[in-house]
């Protein structure tokens, strides 16, 4: 019976070991405090590479960690971002309260659309996600008088932050504010991602056919990570319009989707910090080549792209990690 | 109580230092789509900014001119407002030109009204957008000035019917909203209208549907690119040109891409512009020939004339100001300018700082052997209409 | 007014057509290579530009630019799969995508370097403009020209796959791929001819898309949606998938947009997710 009792403990001891704090995590994070000091003019950037940061981790969990591609996240970012505008533009322009309910209503889409996603796999899957996030894009150009269509949500006027940090021209509020909450994220994503119920994930992951013989809930499971990954999007979104003051149509396109999927198979899918490094990287990638030449960046980038798939595959991380000698993903 | 001024006026000399050093030189922040589907609109646009440098030197009012250019890549208004801000802060510009796209412009407006920078808005037609900052100004055209022009002028030049056709996005209801409104105002009647999809690919049901009510004409609105031409074919493909149904447009319609595509079948469309390099005037026709030597023989259009004019605004108003470049100054001296511009005499208009232009309608017919828009009418000093109305 | 709508549907299983042969390559070869090249797009725009430069440069007859671009996105086609997928054929979808967004990145910023990024415009030979008249309809002569194209196509396609040896490799291939190996089937070389073809496909219609849908560098990404619906609507590796679906598709979208126009871009988009979520794996799709 110790064998029983051994089989119970080994996975509870792996997630405690799972949950220890890494040296390398901590020096990771006290790094994203060197931006104040080192690169002031460049707040604005990494305010936006933060928010992008969040998103790609929202599609990690359900991409890198339950094995469900997605190329309509977009869709939870633009709704999150539409929220929180549409709020402020309301008159109530208090950011935190805003981005609680804009995280809420993006949750409230991802659970509704949750049902729908998981009766599908495969190509099916990443169709019908397709298809929802171009179905949304549509609506909200059509419902121009909500949305500003085209033109983008007009009238965005965030009040400072607990009444103290006021939106200013060099972004030092932007980036403590997204970097705080993508902080907060991070930590309950972790959370999530240790525990029996991502433990879970990753089984229906590698295996989806074995599991209800282990008695696990598969939809139920899916779903919930669905909804958590939706709310973390619309988080990100809501982060982006408090940010800039706009929301613009390109806030639910299939190239936003598209280009957070390459961020995230860049960093690595599948590693807590896959997204977040894919983001830093392609997004300084893309503005430092932007800069250089403005017209066929996207050159290099491709070939940067190709480069790292042809020789760290399973991301930058991945490819690292096996460098490094580690095991392969979590 | 002293060292605490002394301290407070080193640090702001300290600031104030490296400012000064740079007092001959203006900034200018040029953010433009370089890459992506609207690359060439500002190619069109850089190449009448060099030309203008080229033309007159890159010195004036005894400051030199230095441009920084920036990559917005398309519609992307949270990029365009980081890039207006790293201009601001970082390159430390004296003032932000370009803007092709409506929501880039909006966003970046921000960016001009926080930091009181001047914005010279060098295409972006859509009417707010000079609403947003104080500061800005622009050069291009705003597309109620084109539609309401048309749909007046269509009404009063023996059209009564028309049904319209607009792609389904802000700019598209703006010319519909514009046409239909000058139209009815004047007296014609609207028989119906449809709007397709901004990247829609096949154009049949719609053009049929359209054909079905047998109207007298049909207003269009397209965006640049691949969609005129594939619009002026289907209406070849479905009978509609050449049936006596009237085609009435704006510039995207008959650019040079979508003529050569639709051949012969695209003699008799009307449009109404505000540019076309076939307008007979000495300076028009010193500005194509200079452009094309500078460009390989590639024609100038309304997006060439945009950053041409920009430039010349800039340093018109710079002349005025005697180099000042403080929000205030350079806007003041800016309101009232006038001068003959490729397109024709402009002005900009005071209250609005928006652009005041003659509007031309044109048909297409051959010029020598060659297709080409042909001035026949014009309406001379179009204002804005919708922030005339709102101002009533 | 029922002739109206035989013309509008003939016009929409024109373009359906134009979408099939843009897009079987990719059915086949996802089906049968499982490899996810997302660049497919890019061998379509590479078959335009090649025809454009042949008949501008080269004052070719656009009639011969067809094969031409059908040759020059299968041979690009083979210099890729040589150069960089064969090395991730096992890898993970996930890289493949990735390694082939890559390369269309590349591709387009070729193109936008070597052409501009204006439309490229193409004069079609007199006989193929215009409409003919046939059985009281106006249908234009482009567009037949399109069906008539597809029809020999798949004709041909469905011929090669049934009856003759390679046909009969492929099928073997995509059955159970091991059972082939071990049947001493040359799986790569069934692979690498395939997927050529397929690119070649794509090319070919690359070069007929132009004078309908034109041709910038922007055509590898924005028609890629389009491919990927056929593709799951059709049914991996199911050539009669692809041409179903392809049909289907641009009818449907013609015939909503004339009845029901305020609908617009929707419709797609609903039938798709309606009805993946019946048929998962499409028309006549296996998994």
């Amino acid at each position: 019976m110790m064998k029983a009792a051994n089989l119970v403990a080994l996975p509870h001891q792996h997630l405690a070991a799972q949950r220890r704090w890494q040296p390398l995590e901590t020096a990771f994070w006290a790094a994203t405090l060197l931006p104040f000091w080192l690169a002031p003019t460049h707040l604005v950037l990494a305010s936006q590479i933060a928010i992008t940061a969040l998103f790609a981790l929202s599609l990690d969990l359900i991409l890198g960690y339950a094995g469900l591609i997605s190329l309509g996240h977009a869709a939870f970012f633009g709704s999150g971002a539409y929220c929180a505008g549409l709020i402020a533009r309301a008159g109530w322009g208090e950011p935190l309260s805003g981005l609680l309910v804009a995280t809420a209503v993006a949750a409230v889409f991802g659970y509704a659309s949750s049902f729908i996603i998981v009766r599908v796999n495969h190509l099916a899957l990443i169709m019908v996600t397709l298809g929802l996030g171009l179905m949304l894009y549509e609506a909200a150009n059509r419902a121009g008088w909500l949305t500003g269509g085209d033109d983008g949500l007009q009238g965005v006027s965030i009040w400072p932050i607990l009444g103290r940090f006021d939106f200013d021209l060099y972004g030092y509020s932007a980036y403590g504010y997204s970097l705080a909450v993508l902080f907060v994220s991070f930590l309950f994503a972790r959370r999530v991602i240790n525990s029996p119920f991502g433990l879970s994930l990753r089984a229906i992951r590698e295996n989806r056919a074995r599991m209800p013989a282990l008695g696990a809930p598969i939809r139920a499971r899916l779903r919930t990570v669905y909804t958590i990954a939706a709310a973390l999007a619309g988080t990100a979104g809501a982060l982006s319009a408090q940010t800039t003051q706009f929301v613009a149509l390109e806030t639910l396109s299939f190239q936003r989707s598209a280009e957070l999927l390459v961020m995230l198979v860049l960093g690595g899918a599948g590693r807590l910090y896959g997204g977040l490094a894919g983001a830093i990287i392609f997004m300084v990638a893309r503005d430092q080549l932007a800069d250089l030449n403005p017209q066929y960046w996207y050159f290099w980038l491709g070939l940067m792209l190709i480069v790292v798939v042809s020789f760290l595959p399973n991301g930058i991380l991945g490819g690292l990690a096996a460098l490094l000698g580690e095991r392969g993903r979590q | 109580m002293a060292r605490f001024f002394v301290a407070l006026v080193s640090l702001a000399a300290c600031l104030l230092g490296p400012a000064a050093m740079a007092q001959g030189v203006v900034k200018i922040g040029v953010i433009l789509p370089y890459s992506g589907q609207f690359a060439d609109t500002a190619t069109q646009i850089d190449n009448g900014i060099r030309l203008y440098l080229a033309e007159h030197g890159d010195t004036v009012a005894g400051k030199k001119i230095e441009i920084v250019r920036k990559d917005v890549g398309g519609v992307a208004p949270d990029v365009a407002k980081r890039l207006a801000q790293e201009l601001v802060v970082r390159d430390k510009v004296d003032m932000l030109a370009g803007f092709v796209l409506t929501p880039n412009a909006l966003a970046a407006s921000d960016v001009s009204v926080q930091a009181k920078k001047p914005m010279i808005i060098m295409n972006a037609a859509t009417s707010i957008i000079t609403t947003k900052s104080p500061y800005s100004v622009r050069v291009s055209l705003t597309l109620p000035q084109v539609c309401e022009s048309l749909g007046h002028w269509a009404a009063k030049n023996g059209i009564s019917q028309a049904y319209t056709m607009v792609s389904d996005y802000a700019p598209g209801h703006d010319a519909e909203q514009a046409f239909q409104r000058a139209f009815k105002a004047a007296g014609g009647t609207i028989v119906g209208e449809v709007r397709f999809p901004v990247n829609n690919p096949d154009f049949s049901a719609f053009v049929q549907r359209a054909k079905d009510t047998n109207p007298q004409s049909i207003f269009i609105f397209v965006p640049a690119g691949e969609q005129p031409a594939a619009l002026m074919k289907t209406f070849s493909e479905r009978g509609v040109l050449g049936s006596g149904i009237k085609i009435l447009g704006t510039a995207e319609a008959v650019s040079d891409a979508a003529l050569k595509s639709m051949g012969d079948a695209a003699i008799g469309i009307i449009t109404a512009g505000h540019y076309d390099r076939e307008h007979q005037t000495r300076i028009n026709q010193e500005f194509v020939r200079t452009y094309q030597t500078a460009n390989g023989g590639l024609y100038p259009d309304f997006l060439a004339v945009g950053g041409y004019d920009g430039m010349h605004l800039i340093y018109e108003a710079l002349k005025k100001t005697s180099g000042n470049t403080e929000g205030d100054a350079f806007i003041g001296a800016v309101k009232g300018l006038s001068w003959e511009s490729p397109r024709g005499p402009v002005e900009i208009d005071p209250e609005t700082r928006d652009i005041i232009q003659t509007i031309y309608i044109r048909k297409v017919g051959k010029v020598e052997g060659q297709l080409a828009n042909v001035e026949f009418d014009k309406i001379p000093r179009v204002k804005d209409p919708v922030k005339a109305a709102m101002a009533k | 007014m029922l002739g109206h709508l035989f013309g509008v549907l003939f016009d929409g299983l024109a373009y359906g057509m134009l979408l099939f042969v843009l897009s079987v390559g990719l059915s086949v070869t996802l089906g049968l290579m499982n490899f996810v090249n997302l660049a497919h797009g890019s061998f379509a725009m590479l078959g335009g530009y090649v025809c454009v430069t042949l008949m501008r440069q080269a004052q070719w007859p656009f009639l011969v630019t067809l094969p031409a671009s059908f040759l020059a996105a299968a041979a690009a086609s083979v210099a890729l799969e040589r150069a960089l997928y064969r090395r991730l054929y096992r890898a993970s979808d996930l890289d493949q995508v990735l390694m082939t967004i890559g390369v269309v990145f590349v591709s387009v910023a070729v193109a936008a370097y070597l052409y501009g990024t204006t439309q490229q415009p193409v004069e079609l030979p007199a006989f193929l403009r215009g409409n003919v008249h046939l059985v009281g309809l106006d249908l234009g002569r482009y567009r037949l020209f399109l069906i008539s194209t597809a029809v020999v196509i798949t004709v041909a396609l469905m011929l090669s796959i049934e009856r003759t040896r390679w046909g009969a490799q492929i099928r073997a291939a995509v059955d159970n791929q091991r059972m082939a190996r071990g049947l001493g089937i040359d799986v790569d070389g069934v692979f690498a001819v395939t997927f050529a073809i397929g690119s070649g496909l794509a090319g070919l219609g690359g070069a007929l898309a132009i004078e309908m849908v034109g041709l910038d560098p922007s055509f590898a990404f924005k028609y890629l949606v389009y491919f990927l619906i056929v593709v799951s609507l059709g049914g991996l590796g199911s050539i009669t998938g692809s041409f179903a679906a392809a049909a289907l598709l641009g009818i449907s979208d013609v015939a909503g947009k004339y009845y029901i126009p305020e609908f617009g871009a929707f419709l797609i988009y609903l039938v798709m997710i309606t009805f993946l979520l019946w048929r998962p794996a499409g028309l006549f799709g296996r998994r």
